[in-house]
């Protein structure tokens, strides 16, 4: 069963009409201690059936410990969300609510490779040369 | 939280991590969650809320770490 509504089939079916590059949703789930993990890997499968341009890998956290690292992954249930280019974007537990907007808004921009920032700040971006890590911490809405 | 993932596409340096903070309670310990969003640039500059653009870049790049500092 879909864990999304047919309503919602359709408002994401929409938006994914405006995916460009493939987009890859590589997805780190273990079977013990992760409550989300089934849920989020359900909704993960859900979307990658919307489009033929978003592919859903399935990774066992606890077994391939080496690729997770590869990945800077050290917690589950965890998504990366890139083209063949690695962005750096992480996602951590079960994007609901407000956050499953987020993730269908990170799934497009990635796909497009471009942002909607504006001239200023791509300016001021451009003098960020060393490692930056935000992390924004939510809670479900 | 759409802002820290447009910032990560748009510079190779940046790296965007989304939380859903009440599944890892260990970061809600180690990083003193006590209202949401809250956004951490390198462990060193946080604020809470969400932001408009200019403000959001502004508060990440003051946790940018000079070139030449990064590895000290």
């Amino acid at each position: 069963m879909s864990l999304l509504g047919e309503k919602e089939q359709v408002i994401v079916s929409e938006q994914f009409q405006r995916l460009e590059n493939p987009v890859r949703m590589i997805h780190f789930t273990q079977g013990l201690m992760c409550d989300t993990c089934p849920e989020t890997q359900r909704l993960l499968e859900d979307l990658a059936s919307l489009s033929d341009k978003v592919t859903l890998e399935v990774h066992n956290f606890a077994i391939e410990q080496e690729l997770a690292a590869q990945f800077q992954v050290a917690r589950v249930p965890a998504t990366v969300i890139q083209t063949e280019k690695d962005f750096g974007i992480r996602l951590y537990g079960l994007p609901s609510g407000y956050e499953f907007a987020s993730l269908l808004h990170a799934i497009l921009a990635v796909s497009r490779s471009a942002t909607e920032l504006s001239e200023e700040s791509k300016t001021l971006l451009r003098s960020v040369t060393t490692p930056t890590h935000i992390q924004v911490f939510v809670t479900p809405t | 939280m759409k802002l820290a993932y447009e910032l990560a596409i748009e510079n190779d340096y940046i790296t965007s991590d989304m939380v859903e903070v009440s599944e890892y309670p260990d970061l809600i310990r180690k990083y003193q969650v006590r209202g949401v969003p809250k956004t951490v640039v390198n462990d060193t500059v946080e604020f809470v809320g969400a932001l408009p653009e200019a403000e959001f870049v502004a508060q990440v790049l003051r946790g940018v770490i000079p070139a030449g500092l990064e590895n000290r």
